[in-house]
């Protein structure tokens, strides 16, 4: 079982809380029209990214969704360059041009976010594919949700690297819905982890909502791809709190399942846990929250100083040379 | 291949005689030798020499890490290129058929062309994409579409046509170099022609060859119509009518300015396509061309599938829906006549 020092522990709870007060920022910015078009938060979901990403290697990549704010973050990208991003500004990790849905930084191995549901998949178990060729030992993770387990990219892509031994690990963020549809309507199981029994390859069901728990199954999947064994599908079941993307209230949610999540949020079953191991007082929690919420706010100010992109920058971003 | 061993390590730039299944199974040679980062695979590419015998002695030669069978799921298989190509290689992927392109459209349409756009210049996406394409086999409506401008509207991507060994070569070579994605088609209905080679070429990107030079009508077509639309320029130059021969090449980027200044010259245009019309190539060209305000000693005139039909498999059929020699003097006739 892998295990995590308890620096990186608090680390991870510093990331969690992070995110989700840049997620409650984006919402505020929304309110206000600084960021436009649509935008898919993830709060609720913080362990999955978070302590998914904490297993990889420096050299490794990921590939995500429209719903990867937390996988940049958690990667590393700064929260000023996610936020001009959002407002498609210059200083944005793609210069603006990409926006909320694709947020990516290839020098940190995060090659692509995704806003079409499943083409993560397959260009993930290409990156794997390379290295194998390249007889380098990285791994590549991608991200999706349970939606897109229906579509036939997360087939193509779990049969190929089955049959290759791609050093890849497919991660599915089960928040048990696709757009407004409840998964039972559209999916006709309750754990996708057994999609994984028709490629033959290993499918763990994981308490996504329990960081240690992510991140030593993620981590155990990691060590198998790059130990040649192949892929693994895992998936955690997870919850977003909010709605699918901005204009949806989520009136769809059956009575008391909101509140029967948010009793289990990733942030305070760390917190706690953190708390009863004496590695964290309740006071240094609140004050993690607070700067945590000054980080974005300020973050967020700094990006709408910057520049929108002229049309003369972007015409280079087409063709290469 | 062991001639083509021995003609590698020959002189490069070596003119020979070959097939044009044998030019593209050069190129693709000559690729993989020349840059290790170079991949190729696609459906049952390794055995026997793949579906159109383009691929003998590749595996043998370059390894199966490198040259490999996927499984048959032609938008996964592309997107695994895209990934390949984001960590560096340059995948090289077959289309059995072209009218399989389809079915990886997300991969062609949203993926490949976008990806590097997307993420503000961060990356190159160096794919090409192999596509057997055109009618004449008898394959049927689902097998013998020449595809060639299904993608043309979309910036991001290139899109090339073979119609000779020499083009075969030169331009799979230039788009397995390009950092930029490329869809290659041949035609089946050329594997086994013959032509010379100049081993090592590289084609320019989106250039268009003026193939045959002439004063009086100018005819552009592309794949296997280039060959009807030579015959025609022999028995239309017994006729005392001077055909200036283009073949296009370059679907997108289109090379306006070639054919903008043989037709400036001749005042004549005949398009010869196979495939309809409409939404094609041949209907941007006289578009781009009308824009540039071209000169017209004749109305533009187009040789091609019928816009209401598809391809059928009964054999004499499938010949008389496709551009003809006959048709092609025919229409090049009526030009000149129009506007004497
Ligand atoms: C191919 C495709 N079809 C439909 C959509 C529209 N769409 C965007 S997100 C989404 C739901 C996906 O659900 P899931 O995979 O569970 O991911 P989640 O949004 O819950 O993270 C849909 C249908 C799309 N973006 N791409
Ligand atoms: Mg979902």
């Amino acid at each position: 079982m892998n295990e995590a020092s308890s620096e990186r522990r608090v680390g991870w709870y510093r990331q969690m809380v992070a995110i989700r007060a840049f997620e409650e920022k984006v919402q505020e910015l929304f309110m206000t029209s600084q960021i436009e078009g649509t935008t898919h938060l993830c709060q609720g979901q913080e362990a999955v990214s978070v302590g998914s990403i904490a297993a990889m290697e420096p050299d490794d990549v990921l590939t995500s969704t429209y719903r990867g704010h937390g996988q940049a973050l958690a990667r590393g990208m700064e929260q000023g360059v996610a936020f001009a991003e959002l407002m498609g500004r210059s200083a944005g990790g793609s210069g603006g041009v990409g926006g909320s849905m694709h947020l990516v930084d290839f020098s940190m191995g995060n090659i692509g976010a995704n806003a079409i549901v499943g083409a993560g998949l397959p260009i993930a178990v290409g990156a794997a594919m390379a290295f194998k060729i390249k007889e380098e030992p990285r791994v590549a993770l991608t991200f999706f949700g349970d939606g897109a387990t229906n579509i036939g990219t997360f087939h193509e892509a779990l049969n190929m690297a089955s049959v290759w031994k791609a050093p890849v690990v497919f991660i599915i963020e089960n928040n048990l819905y696709g757009e407004y549809t409840p998964l039972r309507e559209s999916t006709p199981l309750d754990d996708l982890a057994r999609r994984a029994d028709p490629f033959g390859m290993p499918g763990l069901v994981v308490d996504g909502q329990d960081i240690d728990v992510v991140y030593a199954t993620v981590g155990e999947a990691i060590d198998r791809a790059r130990g040649g064994d192949g892929p693994s599908l895992l998936e955690m079941k997870t919850y977003r709190y909010k709605g699918h993307s901005r204009s949806d209230p989520a009136t769809y949610r059956p009575e008391g399942e909101l509140e029967e999540w948010m009793a289990r949020d990733p942030i305070e079953i760390l917190g706690v846990r953190l708390e009863t191991e004496a590695l964290l007082s309740a006071a240094e929690r609140t004050g993690i929250a607070e700067a945590a919420q000054v980080e974005a706010d300020a973050a967020a100010e700094a990006a709408a100083e910057s520049p929108y992109p002229e049309l003369k920058e972007i015409v280079n971003y087409v063709y290469a040379d | 291949m062991s001639t083509q061993t021995e003609a590698l390590s020959g002189a490069l730039e070596a003119i020979e005689e070959m097939a044009y299944r044998e030019a593209v199974n050069a190129a693709l040679y000559d690729e993989l030798a020349a840059d290790p980062d170079v991949v190729f695979f696609g459906e049952d590419v390794t055995n026997d020499g793949g579906v159109f015998k383009t691929n003998y002695g590749l595996v043998e030669e370059f390894g199966s890490a490198r040259v490999f069978n996927t499984p048959i799921c032609e938008n996964g298989f592309v997107g695994v290129a895209l990934g390949m190509s984001l960590m560096g290689l340059r995948p090289v992927v077959e289309f059995m058929f072209s009218d399989f392109l389809p079915t990886a459209g997300d991969a062609i349409v949203n993926q490949l062309p976008k990806y590097r756009f997307m993420s503000g210049g961060q990356c190159a996406v160096p794919v090409t994409l192999r596509s057997i394409s055109g009618a004449t086999g008898r394959f049927g409506t689902q097998h013998s579409a020449t595809g060639e401008s299904w993608f043309m509207g979309h910036p991001g991507l290139r899109v090339a046509a073979a119609s000779s060994p020499a083009s075969a070569y030169s331009l799979l070579r230039a788009a397995i170099r390009d950092n930029t994605p490329v869809i290659v088609h041949e035609h089946k209905g050329l594997y086994g022609t013959k032509g010379e080679v100049r081993r090592g070429e590289v084609a320019e990107i989106g250039k268009a060859a003026v193939e045959r030079a002439g004063s009086d009508l100018t005819i552009v077509s592309t794949l296997l119509m280039q060959h009807r639309a030579r015959q025609a320029r022999e028995l239309l130059a017994e006729e005392g009518i001077d055909v200036e021969l283009i073949d296009l090449r370059w679907i997108r980027p289109l090379d306006v300015d070639t054919v903008y200044a043989s037709v400036k010259k001749t005042g004549r245009l005949v398009v010869v396509e196979e495939q309809v019309h409409n939404g094609g190539w041949g209907a941007s060209l006289i578009s781009s061309l009308a824009i540039r305000g071209v000169t017209w000693t004749a109305a533009p005139r187009a040789v091609s599938l019928p816009n209401d039909l598809l391809i059928p498999y009964s054999p004499p059929l499938e010949d008389e829906i496709l551009p003809s020699v006959e048709r092609i003097v025919e229409v090049a006739k009526a030009s000149v006549s129009d506007s004497a």
